[in-house]
């Protein structure tokens, strides 16, 4: 069964979509994270194009963060004022990421930039995940207490000019760091079509130093935003956003999202975490594959305009 | 007036006309006798096709007349068409890869003017054998004598030769050119009937269909008809949605989105 998809104007199997969208919902409600990561890279692997594939992750994000988003904001389980320094901070980072988009996209570099980028987040964040939770697994094996990887109060980090205080979080913290990691992040969603919260929750929590209370409602607040704009902004400049794949991939996550939850919490946090760092490697390392294989045809037909 | 009446004017009319035209000629060359040029005419069913999303390709029939055949040279086979239908033209940029320190990146690229977006082609006989390679890139006939024209390129001609197989190659292997050598068939001494193949995405747009008649290898003349092929369907109105109004595109998949992200956790919600 086959679906056109008008954006991407190709055919794809439905159900092959429909198996993908379910996946990474499944994957996304296990660990807790977005599924830009994922869904962006699947996408690309089945022949969609890189720049199609990275609005839609946009767009799909979108639909993964906001019930965890609504259900944080009525506990109140997230600090407004950090939350709205990255959002503003990250759509300003997002609206240089478009730009840098459509440049690296008329160069014909676009594609290319993207899977280098994919491959060296993933590859990154994979290792480091998987050492950590190693480490943990190991700690937990010799029967030692866990210890909330917090090793004393300050770092360099707090030593930064512009302080400003967040009642919410009880923390007193330059606005630098906040700023850089929101503007950073806006530019991953514009180019990778990641929300960032795999990096983004890690960042606050040993950077910043932010409560693990409110961590999780924080980031969801400003990704939901974030990607949003994002959508929107590539869709109106880019024309990059794939309604039929985007549709396809929500339903089919959101319902995967569900049962995802349910074995993320019958298993136990390190486990989880080895076993999406061992995921993330693995996506990482096939697109580094692609990356360095001789193409099919070293030649690719860009139609000027359109219709 | 009576109906038989406006037979009886018409009829003194047409009779007019050729006795004109009969006397016209008479006048050129007298006492010789001259065979007037050949012609070909061609016509289709409508001029505007419209496809739907779940079009997968299909023929597409042109009829035509020849004009002032020569009856034997027709019956000996001396009489060629060739029909082509030309999508609409766009400035096309091709792109090549090289390898960087291991990894492929696209390192060159060219950019042909005004090429068209689709090309199908169909003839009596494959067109080599109908006339001369120079005679059919003088008229470009066929999908290698397309002309690729490469407005801002000074490097090397060996470079720009492999761009422009290496664009016909991936143009037939795509579909979106295509050729069907005898397609064209008399129905009879004067009459034909064309069958072109229109691919599964065939752009949107005018297309152009010639038609080229040759006698004995010598080409003669040039027809041509405009096609419009419009695509329906919510596909069609989603994609003129996404660059039309590509704000309300981006703002409804937004709300969809919301929609969806936060229907799914009312509908499973357990508490």
């Amino acid at each position: 069964m086959t679906i056109y998809l008008p954006i991407a104007e190709m055919s794809v199997n439905i159900l092959v979509i429909l198996g993908m969208g379910a996946a990474v919902g499944f994957l996304s409600g296990m660990f807790g994270v977005g599924g830009g990561f994922l869904i962006t890279p699947l996408l690309i692997f089945y022949n969609v194009p890189p720049a199609i594939a990275v609005a839609t992750g946009a767009c799909l994000v979108v639909a993964s963060s906001v019930s965890g988003a609504i259900s944080h904001f009525r506990r109140g389980t997230l600090d407004m004022k950090l939350g709205s320094l990255l959002l503003v901070s990250g759509l300003a980072g997002s609206t240089a990421g478009i730009g840098v988009f459509a440049l690296l996209r008329s160069l014909g570099l676009l594609d290319l930039f993207i899977s280098l980028a994919y491959v060296l987040l993933l590859g990154t964040v994979g290792s480091l995940m998987l050492i950590e939770s190693l480490r943990a697994l190991r700690r937990i094996a010799k029967n030692k207490a866990v210890s909330l990887n917090r090793p004393g109060q300050h770092n360099w980090v707090h030593r930064l000019p512009f302080k400003m205080r967040f009642k919410k979080s009880k923390i007193y913290l330059s606005v630098l760091p906040v700023i850089a990691i929101g503007f950073l992040l806006g530019i991953l969603t514009s180019v990778m079509g990641i929300g960032g919260g795999f990096i983004m929750v890690p960042a606050m929590i040993y950077f910043l130093r932010v409560p693990t209370g409110v961590v999780i409602g924080t980031s969801l607040f400003q990704i939901v935003f974030v990607t949003a704009y994002t959508t929107m902004i590539q869709a109106t400049l880019n024309h990059t956003v794939d309604i039929i794949l985007a549709l396809q991939l929500m339903i089919a996550g959101v319902v995967g999202a569900q049962y995802g939850v349910r074995v993320g919490q019958r298993l136990r946090a390190e486990q989880l975490r080895a076993l999406l760092a061992l995921l993330v490697l693995a996506v990482g390392m096939r697109l580094a594959i692609d990356l360095v294989l001789t193409p099919k045809d070293i030649y690719s037909i860009v139609t000027g305009g359109h219709a | 007036m009576s109906p038989s009446a406006v037979t009886r004017a018409l009829c003194a009319l047409v009779i007019g006309m050729i006795l004109m035209a009969s006397g016209a000629r008479a006048v050129e060359k007298p006492g010789v006798k001259v065979r007037p040029p050949e012609g070909i005419e061609i016509g289709m069913s409508t001029n505007e096709i419209a496809i739907t999303s779940d079009f997968t390709g299909a023929d597409l029939t042109i009829f035509g007349t020849l004009t002032n055949v020569d009856d034997y040279l027709q019956q000996i086979g001396q009489y060629d068409i060739i029909v082509t239908l030309e999508g609409p033209r766009v400035d096309t940029t091709i792109r090549r890869k090289a390898r960087v320190f291991g990894i492929w990146i696209n390192t060159e690229q060219m950019t042909f003017s005004s090429v068209p977006q689709s090309y199908s082609m169909t003839s009596t006989r494959v067109i080599k054998d109908i006339t001369t390679q120079q005679e059919l890139a003088s008229l470009n006939v066929g999908i290698d004598h397309i002309r690729l024209f490469a407005a801002n390129y000074f490097g090397d001609i060996a470079a720009l030769d492999d761009f422009r197989q290496a664009f016909r190659r991936q143009m037939l292997s795509g579909g979106l050119y295509q050729t069907n050598p005898g397609g064209i068939r008399f129905v009879s001494p004067s009459l034909f009937r064309a069958t072109l193949k229109l691919p599964a995405d065939v752009p949107n747009g005018v297309h152009m269909v010639h038609a080229y008649l040759f006698k004995s290898g010598e080409f003669l003349m040039e027809t041509k008809l405009p096609l419009r092929v419009v695509k329906t369907g919510i596909e069609q109105s989603l994609t003129e949605a996404a660059y039309g109004n590509s704000f309300l595109y981006g703002l409804s998949a937004v709300i969809i989105a919301l929609t969806i992200g936060w229907a799914g956790s009312v509908i499973f919600r357990k508490d």
